[in-house]
């Protein structure tokens, strides 16, 4: 097992690097020359210059590189145009707030999806089945800010029953707290409900046809037992983890959703920063969501082979 | 006896479908997918001939007009400067239907050669395609399309660009994962011994033969690529003002959600049917091209 890990950890070294390749370069899209761009409007020669020399841009591409990465690696992501605050404590202090929202997100998520699935694949071919499936193109084709904006309308404004924006932490009351993140967990775990939904369906028709449900039926157990503990036990292994890989995609839903909420997370902070020509943290926020993505992505596979008996025994 | 000898082959013609013809006859049984493709010819022909089909024009304030509700002047009402909202869901479709198109095209365009070439060749090049790929697919993709269309600058072409750039490693992995099952198969080892030079094989035998997969892909990444365009011209890193399109008619529509809610029904609904449609021939396609599915 350890091996597997030390494996699999060996490999993310390259995607690492090209993520730090990746990342490092955006800057230098940019048209024109960066530390002017950076500058903004004043074009103070001063500025300008010192901008230059911060971030080694007089330097050839591959020392800036190198100065980036060393930056990187001791935690230092550089420094906020706009506040001067340093840019890894700043997304830091934002995290606690997408976690709480992507949570409750993944929670609506399970919820619908899982059931709404396992339904639709126990009643195939029936009316069921088929609003299953509607719900599930409805969750995929619903781009998250419109169903955000109408929401809004519909619960705060037509019937003011939830806050129209903005958030209340956990800690300082939590009923206020889940009053102003539900309206956006819901947006942000409508989409993954349905991805959710659309495996759990075709997990469950592939456990449902197989040999040990078939004994356990001819054994006349009660079929709601077959199904909640013979069959979805076995389904949700793959449904999980292909879960985990939807991470990426409830992320970049946070980045509408919290701009939509007026939610001070760290996707309305990316946002923020693109608008404040504030690229160190545009970087930051795209290469702690990348970081975390990998860290997902490898537990994701590692819990896949430890919940596999099959794969278990090739570790 | 000429006769029968004539009626032999046209008969086993006739009786042979092509492949191409097969996927649409299988295609048009799908209802749900005709629907999209309806849908998507409409959008396409409501975007060509806009220019007809607008009463007003869709930049043109009128500070007499301002948040009028629906009515028989202004079937989908006007907006916070007196614009009538129908004529700027008609020229929304245009910003949305050519960043689809033309994103995916870039897509396309980057990713299939570089799969080609990695699932082909192999060795250092895949290793260190793939390697490019996955750290490009460890980014979240509107979060890394936001931070390239940041860094070009905000407009309709660049944020193209960025959700080109964005999809392209999608279609390497998948061009390239193809190309590794295919290229063990008999006929392109026949086409190796009679000496066919390998841009030949990858290009002529090879390449018709992962089309399928390339085109239901096309058609579900044209529906992502709608969406991405109206959340970047939502954030502002899209089309800009004054031109139309359905993601900045709904940041503008979401400041006056009380007093003129309308604004915000119309270019969503434009969008969740224009995705939707896109989806839909995607689904439709895949069962269809499924050679499993008789």
């Amino acid at each position: 097992m350890l091996k597997y890990i030390g494996k699999r950890l060996l490999q993310l070294i390259p995607t690492l690097f090209f993520v730090s390749v990746l990342i490092f370069s955006l800057q230098h899209l940019m048209p024109g020359d960066p530390a002017t761009v950076m500058a903004g409007e004043e074009q103070d020669p001063v500025a300008i210059e010192q901008i230059r020399k911060q971030y080694h841009l007089d330097q050839p591409i591959v020392v800036q590189y190198v100065y980036w990465v060393k930056g990187v690696v001791s935690g230092d992501l550089g420094e906020s145009m706009r506040n001067k605050e340093a840019v890894l404590p700043l997304i830091l202090q934002k995290l606690p707030v997408t976690m709480q929202l992507a949570a409750m997100a993944i929670v609506i998520a399970l919820t619908i999806g899982i059931s709404a699935g396992v339904i639709s694949a126990v009643k195939k071919n029936t009316v069921w089945d088929y609003a299953a499936n509607v719900f599930a193109l409805w969750g995929i084709s619903t781009p998250n800010f419109w169903l955000g904006i109408m929401l809004i309308f519909l619960f705060s404004v037509q019937l003011g029953w939830l806050p129209t924006s903005g958030y209340v932490p956990l800690r300082e009351n939590w009923q206020a707290s889940l009053a102003s993140t539900i309206m956006p967990a819901f947006v942000l775990g409508n989409a993954i409900a349905a991805i959710l939904m659309r495996h759990t369906r075709s997990a469950m028709l592939q456990v449902l046809e197989s040999d040990y449900v078939r004994t356990a039926r001819a054994k006349g157990l009660l079929e709601r037992r077959i199904i909640i503990k013979h069959a979805l036990r076995n389904a949700l292994t793959p449904v999980i983890t292909l879960g985990a890989l939807e991470f990426g995609t409830l992320l970049s839903g946070a980045v509408l959703t919290e701009q939509i909420f007026t939610i001070p997370g760290f996707g309305k902070l990316i946002v923020d920063s693109v608008f404040n020509r504030d690229y160190a943290v545009v970087q930051g926020v795209v290469l702690v969501t990348a970081t975390i993505f990998i860290i997902l992505n490898l537990l994701a596979d590692v819990a896949y082979h430890l919940v596999n008996p099959r794969l278990r025994a090739t570790l | 006896m000429t006769d029968t000898a004539l009626d032999v082959p046209l008969a086993v013609e006739a009786a042979v479908e092509s492949p191409t013809a097969r996927a649409w006859r299988r295609l048009m049984r799908r209802k749900a997918a005709i629907f999209g493709l309806f849908v998507i010819a409409l959008f396409i022909v409501v975007a060509l001939l806009a220019p007809l089909i607008v009463p007003y024009d869709p930049i043109r304030q009128s500070w007499s007009a301002v948040r009028r509700a629906p009515s028989w002047a202004h079937i989908f009402g006007t907006d916070d400067v007196g614009r009538d909202v129908f004529s700027r869901v008609i020229y929304g479709s245009r910003a949305s239907l050519f960043a689809g198109v033309i994103s995916v095209g870039i897509a396309l365009s980057v990713g299939v050669p570089l799969g080609l070439l990695a699932g082909y060749r192999g060795g250092f090049i895949d290793a260190l395609l793939s390697r490019i790929t996955d750290a490009m697919l460890a980014c979240p993709f509107i979060i890394l399309a936001i931070a390239l269309a940041a860094f070009l600058g905000p407009s309709l072409g660049n944020a193209m660009i960025a959700i080109g750039i964005t999809t392209t490693p999608i279609f390497i992995r998948l061009t390239r994962g193809q190309v590794m099952s295919v290229k063990v198969e008999e006929y392109i080892e026949a086409a190796r011994a009679v000496g066919n030079p390998r841009w030949r094989i990858a290009i002529v035998h090879i390449l018709p033969n992962i089309l399928p997969a390339l085109l239901v892909q096309a058609t579900l990444s044209i529906a992502a690529a709608i969406i991405a365009e109206a959340a970047l011209s939502y954030l502002g890193l899209g089309q800009q003002p004054p031109y139309p399109s359905w993601g900045s008619m709904l940041n503008a529509a979401q400041r006056f959600l009380t007093s003129a809610p309308w604004m915000a029904v119309w270019p969503g609904l434009a969008i969740f049917l224009s995705v939707l449609s896109f989806n839909l021939v995607g689904d439709g396609l895949r069962d269809a091209l499924d050679p499993r599915e008789r």
